[in-house]
């Protein structure tokens, strides 16, 4: 495990202490509003703060072992977490699921949902603009049929619903 | 036989031909969600949970169980015609199926997997019908310190009996409590970490969590994979089934005990994945042409399945009787049980009799249709493989989308979706397990209420664990679980200091 295979991903200690970190600051959170809200007894019995306090600490104490774990075993830590160019496959769809979920409180579902499907099935997918559009807007319109027609639960919806007259 | 007549009752109420319908459909989605990557039972589910709000409970579950049923049939096929497990439960029979398909005996391989599923699931529920309602009725005296020693032993076991490490098991638990306990408090109304923002107040459902770390996370997984899906096909004819049937049940033994470690493995929470990883190991070490595993042994197809399957379908035992999931899928049907206004526990036998039964006889005809349908429509399921990951993916996110938004019609739950899904990356990654996360979540504010309900009772001493024999056993049984890995984990530590030694010399 030379230096070529650091080249080549990210080595698995990073995220790992990043999550416990992570953890570890969330069972401080729960430990210090548990103490807020009280951990004792009141007159009628235990207070809102009596069990998570011991989820809190609990939590707080896992994710340190953790964290000690990764941070002793800092320079003997070869494995890697992923390669970058899997992790490159990984943000082509985080940035443009994001990107979707984004949009939804200005356009709704719908819209996004289109979009997000013509995007990827042109860029991934090497399919024609007639297949993808085609899809991109089949799959909206069915789902609209199948929940606010069918079943009745209205989905958010936007401007261009709006505009269609839904 | 009581249970005898309570069964058929029960088969009055699920033979009623919308109920019937509802088992069509849930089946075929069900399949359908197994078949899909990044759509699993617990989610798939999850998802189609809020459409059931306004329906009958009864027909509600009947369909959301069918959708469990037939995630579990559908997670076979990909594994053996496509080498790619649908399900973490069916990573077992990729071992064998897959080179099996490969030497043109895929309708054999899926035929035994479909019919040894098909056994485990029987046994299973069998065991369910006469078993549940003891255990309901034993544990109608149970009092609140009583549910809470369950539930410890629950999560303790998960502890115990899980292959992650245990420190990231209990990590994960606890921020599933945290996750629940979020929110006001229902007992004395007092917010808890809503740190001012009024979308914290109801806390964080764990339907979101569900959909998040199982749906967004397997995508963001399968994508890092790279799947191509490059299959074999199979068409499956009479002549075929009949031939693998002769052949399966000279294989009655490893039946028989898959299906014992498939029950144990439900009931308790160890789940349908370990349970089908364990019977193929132990059809493995009592085979006597071991070599044969792994290149196409008809027996490394019938071990894993009846287990997982049993397992699969033993989990609502528990779910029933004691209001205790045994599996993530068994987590949000408890949801949904709760949504649909039924208390889930003991009493659930005594006060819905109609629900419960008809619920059991639907796991009789559930898993028989399935059946009958996995054999005669797998070409159709191998078709909807081969069309390209490029659409798959975001239809299933925006799928994903539109089940977040449904629960509460909220589109902050969408965004933390989101946020569930890039841990649920993470977590599985990392080796963090997402079962007692998503239980913790569910079970967290029972958990709590029993747990203050007891310390109420006794005046704050822990005495009250140990009161009595029940308690007081299964309060020891859970530490005993809870010090397993524990153990485990001494000795090898031990053996490498050993080993370090001898090197040093």
């Amino acid at each position: 495990m030379g230096p070529g295979n650091e080249a080549a991903g990210l080595n698995r200690r990073i995220p790992e202490a990043g999550v416990a970190l992570a953890l570890l600051v969330g069972g401080l959170i729960v430990i210090v509003d548990s103490l807020r809200v009280g951990i004792e007894w009141a007159d009628d019995g235990p207070r809102a703060g009596y069990f998570p306090f011991f989820i809190g600490v609990l939590l707080a104490f896992s994710a340190a072992w953790i964290l000690l774990q990764a941070v002793l075993g800092w320079r003997k830590e070869t494995k890697l977490f992923s390669q970058w160019s899997e992790l490159r496959d990984v943000r082509a769809m985080l940035l443009p699921t994001t990107a979707f979920i984004v949009a939804i409180p200005f356009l709704g579902l719908y819209v996004p949902g289109a979009l997000l499907i013509g995007f990827f099935m042109h860029r991934h997918g090497n399919f024609g603009w007639l297949t993808t559009a085609l899809t991109a807007i089949a799959v909206p319109v069915t789902f609209f049929l199948i929940f606010e027609r069918w079943f009745l639960v209205p989905l958010a919806k936007g401007p261009v619903e709006a505009w269609l007259g839904f | 036989m009581d249970e005898i007549n309570s069964l058929m009752q029960g088969f009055s109420v699920a033979m009623t031909l919308p109920n019937l319908g509802f088992m069509l459909v849930g089946l075929l989605l069900g399949i359908l969600i197994g078949v899909l990557p990044g759509l699993g039972g617990a989610n798939g589910v999850a998802i189609l949970l809020p459409l059931t709000f306004s329906m009958n409970p009864t027909s509600a579950i009947i369909m959301l169980s069918c959708i469990y049923w037939g995630a579990l049939f559908g997670g076979a096929i990909t594994s053996i015609l496509f080498n790619i497990p649908g399900e973490p439960w069916s990573v077992a029979t990729t071992f064998d199926g897959y080179p099996l398909a490969q030497q043109g005996r895929a309708a054999e391989a899926l035929t035994a997997a479909f019919t040894s599923s098909f056994v485990g699931a029987l046994f299973a529920v069998l065991a369910i019908t006469f078993l549940a309602p003891l255990l309901a009725r034993f544990a109608l005296k149970f009092g609140p310190a009583e549910f809470f020693a369950v539930q410890m032993l629950t999560f303790c076991s998960f502890i115990g009996m899980s292959k992650e490490p245990p420190m990231k098991t209990l990590a994960a638990m606890m921020l599933g409590f945290a996750l629940a306990a979020v929110g006001m408090d229902s007992v004395t109304g007092q917010l808890r970490m809503t740190f001012g923002f009024p979308v914290l107040l109801k806390g964080f459902d764990f339907l979101i969590a569900v959909i998040g770390l199982f749906g967004i996370g397997e995508i963001l997984l399968t994508m890092e994979e790279g799947l191509a899906f490059k299959g074999k096909s199979a068409k499956i004819n009479f002549r075929i089934v009949w031939q693998t049937w002769k052949e399966l049940i000279r294989h009655w033994r490893t039946f028989l005990r898959s299906v014992l470690i498939g029950c144990w493995m439900g009931i308790t929470p160890g789940g349908a994945t370990p349970a089908s990883f364990m019977s193929y190991g132990m059809a493995r070490r009592a085979a006597k042409d071991k070599d044969s595993f792994g290149k196409g042994n008809i027996e490394g197809v019938i071990a894993p399945e009846p287990a997982a399957h049993a397992a699969g379908t033993s989990a609502l035992l528990p779910m029933l009787t004691l209001g205790i999931p045994g599996s993530p899928t068994a987590a949000v049907l408890l949801g949904g049980l709760l949504i649909w206004g039924l208390q889930p526990g003991p009493l659930l036998f005594v006060e819905q009799k109609d629900f419960v039964w008809g619920l059991i006889a639907s796991m009789y005809l559930g898993n028989i249709v399935g059946l009958i349908v996995v054999l005669t429509t797998v070409p159709w399921w191998a078709a909807i493989l081969r069309i390209p990951f490029a659409v798959i993916a975001p239809v299933i996110i925006f799928i994903c989308a539109v089940g977040a938004y449904t629960v509460h019609s909220s589109i902050f739950d969408v965004i933390m979706m989101l946020v569930f899904g890039v841990f649920g990356y993470f977590f599985k990654k990392l080796r963090y397990p997402l079962a007692p996360l998503v239980l913790a979540l569910v079970l967290g504010d029972m958990a709590e209420s029993s747990f203050r309900q007891s310390m109420l009772l006794s005046q704050g001493e822990i005495g009250i664990f140990y009161s009595n024999w029940l308690v007081g056993g299964l309060m020891a049984l859970s530490i005993f679980l809870l010090l397993v890995p524990m153990w485990a984990g001494l000795k090898s530590m031990l053996r490498r200091r050993e080993a370090g030694a001898h090197l040093g010399r």
